[in-house]
């Protein structure tokens, strides 16, 4: 008997890595300079989670997979461009505010009511998805607390694989202190999944995947639902980490000395 | 066909309409066409290849995102405003009115710069009338060709993506970025299509780790607008011709920086500045000051420049520091830097603008105005025109041929504003060939005769605008250069400036950074993997021949160096922007018009959205 399985993907938007962030203080609390006008992508944590979901369900027939993602509905719209090449989803948005100093509890809430709403979902079945980490905030709690606000209690964090038995159990790799893995076997769903990067690269793009997800999503991005989070904690400075860089372009430079620079900068600090 | 030859199976894909590539000019026309489809009244229209659904209307941009393309836009906007009778520049990031203009002829500060006796004479007699230690004489008025009073400063990054967001939100036509297109299908001398790019190659483009044959997509209508070196554009201009006499012949490459100004600054947001002069006469220049003390400081390196040896990175840090110019710039911060090659021929480039099948639009159809120097708002409004004729059409169920698409769209364009004006530049820069105060007594003549008067001299192929190194320098300064180059273990090209008199950049770690860092903090470029090398070399022997390599110099993102000896130049993709320098900057040809370089379809490159 096939494992069918519910995914659910919670994957918000960030700014594309690439980019030179500046934290600023705003009159709603800090925020990054020019965030808006910067080029987003689908969290680099969360990519992977959908990335992983998507095998999951291709390899159970019958699964379904939805991606819920809380961002300004216009970005999200954008990141969509992208991302909708890449695998078979089924988009839930909810039209809420952006950034990393979000308030994680109040994001769950929100994720909660919109992972509730989706027609036809059995919770029973339930594989709640997403990014262990975020590229935007290191908190690492709101996937944890949208599972307790679901019921979900088996909850596993920083996974790198999961492979399903025949009966619908399934084991799964954590990551732990050390470079290993923790091995757990859960019993089955519903359970809560937070992804580090997974094994599976990143799916090349096709073009006709993108256009039957295009026919659904752009559909919900017009009936995307707004929510106003509460506020969360306030921030009284944010900084980026002291960053240097000297670049220095010299051909065939011994490795040997290429180290001994490296531990000079790093004993220099 | 596959790298190695092989048939391979592709997926097929059925749409009403391709469009190639997303900048101003299909921004227009997806603009236009799908307000014009939500528009019922003026009659309803259904796809021919989903019957009972809307037109499949479909968009393949080659970067990673809609907003990663490079300008430094100061437009009148008159097109866009026709689009947008009540537009507010507010809505658009970066974008205002311009509040100011002028025109500055940049002097030499440093006496590094070639410049003929004529311009050092025309340089003494200025002195008198230039402001104590800014090296600039500003021009009394701006002639009336390059007035953009009435227009707007914008980045061409944010206002493609604010198109991009209204074009997605009518739910009428979806665009794809990171998808490059390889090439056109033709069946029947016809256009029938797209074929997208193969991914998971290697970099010979031989099926590798997840390879994916690039998909056919098959159209009733392919709209191009894929640029100035744009595959699609060369593969048809190769199998259909160009109209007799029409070539590519002028380019120039368009750097610029994106500078968050000091604090200090006094330039009010809007101030436009046109610059000439500096630092080589051949080099014109630009600073634009958008909203939120940002602007835009760039540099337009042409193809008619003799000096084989065209590094637009060092003269575009060289130009910042222009005493005028860093009097406002000095104390700020890179935020981005991108580059671009511009197609200059005008409407001497013009190519057929349809076909059975297709249509042309932007500047890969001759639409940028080298008169006026305005390019963005002239491609969408060609890409508007073709979508009204586009909405006849379809409303009328005729199809998409050669004698329809020449009545609908070819004729709207010859008879607006964009014909009259392209007429006036057509031979506006062709003194340039002969000199640099040639041409611009050429610019001016055309431009206030209407086109009347202008130099006619013919335009020989890029790679006949190359000067040979030896004779363009000194032998002595060859020399010098070739020791210094290999005793610091830099450029050649870096050397020979270094001993033309150009002093070395003082790096400041925020604005004037390497061209490495400025890969990396400016235009954060990136590729990725599992794409074919797109440049390519032709013919090796002829590379191994050449004395100027022209390629390695002009390469925007020193992503083309010296090979190893016995080999063509190396290309990295991985710092590949895209510009496209390299299809212009080459001093050998295979066929007496084309360089020796082959520029295919890419992935990756630029990934910034505020140029």
């Amino acid at each position: 008997m096939p494992n069918i399985f519910h995914i659910v993907v919670c994957a918000s938007i960030v700014p594309d890595p690439l980019q030179t962030l500046e934290p600023i203080s705003g009159p709603t609390g800090p925020a990054l300079k020019n965030e808006l006008m910067l080029p987003m992508v689908l969290d680099p944590w969360a990519a992977c989670a959908l990335y992983e979901a998507a095998n999951l369900a291709a390899a159970n027939p019958g699964s379904k997979l939805w991606l819920v993602s809380l961002a300004p509905k216009a970005k999200l719209q954008q990141v969509m461009m992208s991302v909708a090449q890449k695998v078979a989803f089924e988009l839930v948005p909810v039209d809420g505010p952006l950034g990393g100093f979000t308030d994680a509890q109040s994001t769950a809430a929100a994720l909660a009511e919109a992972v509730k709403s989706i027609a036809g979902l059995d919770l029973a079945k339930t594989l709640i998805f997403g990014g262990w980490e975020s590229a935007n905030r290191g908190a690492g709690v709101t996937l944890q607390v949208l599972g307790e606000l679901l019921g979900t209690t088996e909850q596993f964090q920083g996974v790198d694989e999961i492979t399903v038995n025949a009966d619908g159990s399934f084991q799964v790799l954590e990551r732990i202190e050390g470079g290993r893995h923790q091995v757990s076997t859960c019993a089955g769903a519903p359970a809560v999944l937070g992804w580090a990067t997974g094994k599976l690269p990143e799916p090349r793009n096709n073009p006709q995947i993108g256009m039957a997800n295009m026919r659904s999503i752009m559909p919900a991005l017009q009936k995307a639902k707004a929510v106003k989070l509460e506020d969360g904690p306030k921030y009284l400075s944010v900084a980026l980490p002291k960053q240097q860089r000297e670049t220095r372009i010299v051909r065939d430079t011994p490795a040997e000395q290429i180290a001994r620079e490296l531990v000079d900068w790093i004993t220099a600090e | 066909m596959s790298g190695d030859g092989q048939q391979v199976e592709r997926q097929r894909l059925d749409v009403d309409i391709a469009c190639v590539g997303f900048g101003p000019a299909v921004g227009g026309f997806l603009t236009t066409l799908t307000s014009g489809l939500a528009d019922e009244r003026a009659g309803h229209v259904e796809s021919t290849v989903a019957p009972g659904m809307p037109p499949q209307i479909i968009c393949y941009e080659r970067a990673d995102d809609v907003g990663f393309g490079v300008s430094g836009v100061v437009t009148r906007a008159r097109g866009i405003r026709a689009t947008f009778p009540n537009l507010d520049p507010a809505q658009i990031p970066m974008a205002t009115p311009v509040s100011g203009e002028k025109v500055l002829y940049l002097l030499d500060p440093i006496g590094a710069s070639r410049r003929s006796r004529t311009l050092r004479l025309a340089d003494r007699l200025l002195r008198p009338f230039v402001r104590k230690g800014t090296y600039a004489f500003e021009l009394p008025y701006t002639p009336p060709f390059l007035r953009k009073h009435d227009g707007l400063v914008l980045s061409i990054g944010q206002f493609n993506q604010w198109v991009a967001t209204q074009v997605m939100g009518s739910g009428l036509a979806q665009v794809w970025p990171s998808m490059p297109v390889a090439e056109p299908l033709i069946e029947n001398d016809a256009v029938a299509g797209i074929r997208l790019v193969d991914q998971g190659t290697d970099r010979s483009g031989n099926p590798d780790a997840g390879y994916m044959p690039g998909m056919d997509v098959h159209a009733q209508l392919t709209v191009i607008g894929d640029g100035p070196v744009g595959p699609v554009s060369r593969a048809i201009d190769e199998h259909f011709g160009r109209p007799e006499g029409h070539h590519l012949r002028e380019w120039a490459l368009g750097m610029k920086a994106v500078v968050e100004l000091p604090e200090d600054c006094p330039l009010p947001e809007g101030t436009v500045l046109h610059t000439l002069g500096y630092p080589e006469p051949e080099i014109f220049g630009f600073l634009y000051v958008h909203p939120n003390r940002l602007a835009s400081a760039g540099i337009f390196v042409p193809s008619w420049m003799g000096n084989p040896l065209r590094t637009a990175y060092r003269y575009l840090q060289h130009y910042m520091q222009h005493p005028y110019l860093w009097q406002f710039l000095k104390g700020g911060t890179l935020r981005s830097w991108g580059a671009k090659s511009l197609q200059e021929s005008g409407r001497h480039g013009e190519p057929f603008l349809a076909g059975n099948g297709y249509a042309r639009i932007g500047e890969c159809s001759g639409s940028t105005n080298v008169l006026t120097g305005s390019g963005v708002d002239e491609a969408w409004t060609t890409g508007a025109l073709l979508a009204e004729g586009v909405l006849e059409l379809m409303r009328a169920g005729k199809p998409f041929t050669r004698e329809n698409l020449e009545q609908v769209y070819v004729r709207r364009r010859r008879e607006s504003w964009l014909e009259e004006e392209s007429q006036t530049a057509a031979d506006a820069r062709n003194g340039f060939q002969k000199g640099f105060v040639r041409g611009l007594v050429g610019m001016a003549m055309a431009g206030m005769t209407r086109g009347l008067f202008a130099f006619r001299h013919q335009i020989p192929p890029p790679h006949r605008q190359i000067a040979n190194i030896v004779g363009y320098y000194t032998e002595k300064q060859i020399a010098v250069a070739r020791e210094s180059a290999a005793a610091s273990n830099i450029p050649l090209h870096d050397a020979l400036m270094n001993a033309r008199g150009w002093p070395q950049i003082e790096f400041d770690g925020q604005l004037l950074i390497s061209h490495q860092d400025a890969l990396l903090m400016g235009g954060k470029v990136q590729a990725t993997p599992g794409f074919a090398d797109h440049v390519q070399f032709a013919d090796v022997q002829l590379c191994l021949r050449c004395g100027e390599r022209t390629c390695i110099s002009m390469c925007s993102g020193q992503a083309i160096t010296q090979g190893e000896p016995g080999e063509p130049p190396a290309f990295d993709r991985e710092k590949c922007v895209y510009c496209g320098a390299c299809l212009w900057n080459c001093a050998q040809s295979t066929d007496g018009e084309r360089g020796n370089v082959r520029f295919n379809a890419g992935s990756g490159g630029l990934h910034s959205a505020e140029n």
